[in-house]
């Protein structure tokens, strides 16, 4: 049995807002997010006789949505430049945490170089860190951490196996990381120990 | 990192993004806690990952705004 039209239109409003959330991440531009949006759900109602269990609705929303917006951009680009969200084999930068560079086990108790680096962050620092990451990377740390997804939704979303999403959800994490420490040095938030020890 | 707790704490490491993404199964999510219990730098590292992740989690945009969400409700109503 497909969808009635009354019951996707409040599937589709219930997650309209981690759905405009991830396309304005992914297009970078508020007009062209609505627009990804508008036409994802199009193609949602067009398909929606795929849609076989409505409780895995907000998964094969997202899939759709990744799909059109590399389907989209391939018409825009003759060589994509960054046609990566399911592929990043030459991927190869060594590990980066951010814990390690400002954790200082000695110190006392009460310290915590690692907390107040966090706190000094603004969410602006988080913005331009997310929006630096490279489209593959991106679309998994919001999906996971910004949406909140679970493995097997952005696995689902992204037509990957659970263990790919894993191991790119933790190189993604290095690399968002590697941004943060850049962007805190270029405010100047790096402390002097972790600086010095680590350049 | 404890040195009297490596195999532990690599173990722990292992699993800490899953631990604090709750995707562990259930045995393993406890046998991650109780090592949270006797090695302080874990414990240290999961309240950072913790707390950044909690970070990120506030860039969610929530609700979308209501000229996008008329515009979707005026799509289906001609689909």
């Amino acid at each position: 049995m497909t969808i009635s039209k009354d019951a996707f239109e409040t599937l589709v409003l219930e997650i309209l807002g981690p759905l405009h959330g991830v396309a304005r991440r992914l297009t970078k531009n508020e007009a062209d997010a609505e627009d990804l949006v508008a036409e994802s759900i199009t193609r949602a109602w067009r398909g929606r006789a795929s849609l076989t269990d409505t409780t895995a609705f907000r998964a094969w929303m997202f899939r759709i949505l990744t799909n059109t917006f590399i389907s989209e951009r391939r018409k825009t680009l003759a060589r994509p430049r960054e046609e990566q969200l399911v592929d990043e084999a030459s991927d190869r930068e060594a590990a980066f945490s951010l814990f390690e560079r400002l954790h200082q086990p000695f110190l006392l108790w009460f310290a915590n170089p690692e907390q107040e680096f966090l706190d000094k962050l603004l969410r602006e620092d988080l913005d331009r860190a997310v929006a630096a990451l490279p489209e593959h990377y991106r679309v998994v740390v919001v999906l996971a951490d910004v949406e909140g997804l679970k493995y097997g939704e952005i696995a689902e979303a992204l037509d990957l196996p659970v263990g790919t999403v894993r191991s790119r959800l933790a190189r993604a994490r290095s690399a968002l990381q590697r941004t943060l420490w850049n962007v805190a040095r270029d405010r100047g938030l790096q402390t002097s120990r972790a600086a010095s020890d680590h350049g | 990192m404890s040195d009297t707790h490596d195999m532990d704490c690599e173990r722990a490491l292992k699993n800490l993004e899953a631990f604090v993404d709750r995707e562990l199964p259930e045995s393993d999510q406890e046998r991650v806690e109780q090592h949270l219990r006797i090695c302080r730098e874990c414990c240290s590292r999961v309240e950072f990952e913790s707390r950044l992740k909690e970070r990120l989690s506030t860039l969610s945009s929530g609700d979308a705004p209501s000229k996008m969400r008329d515009r979707v409700r005026e799509l289906i109503r001609r689909f």
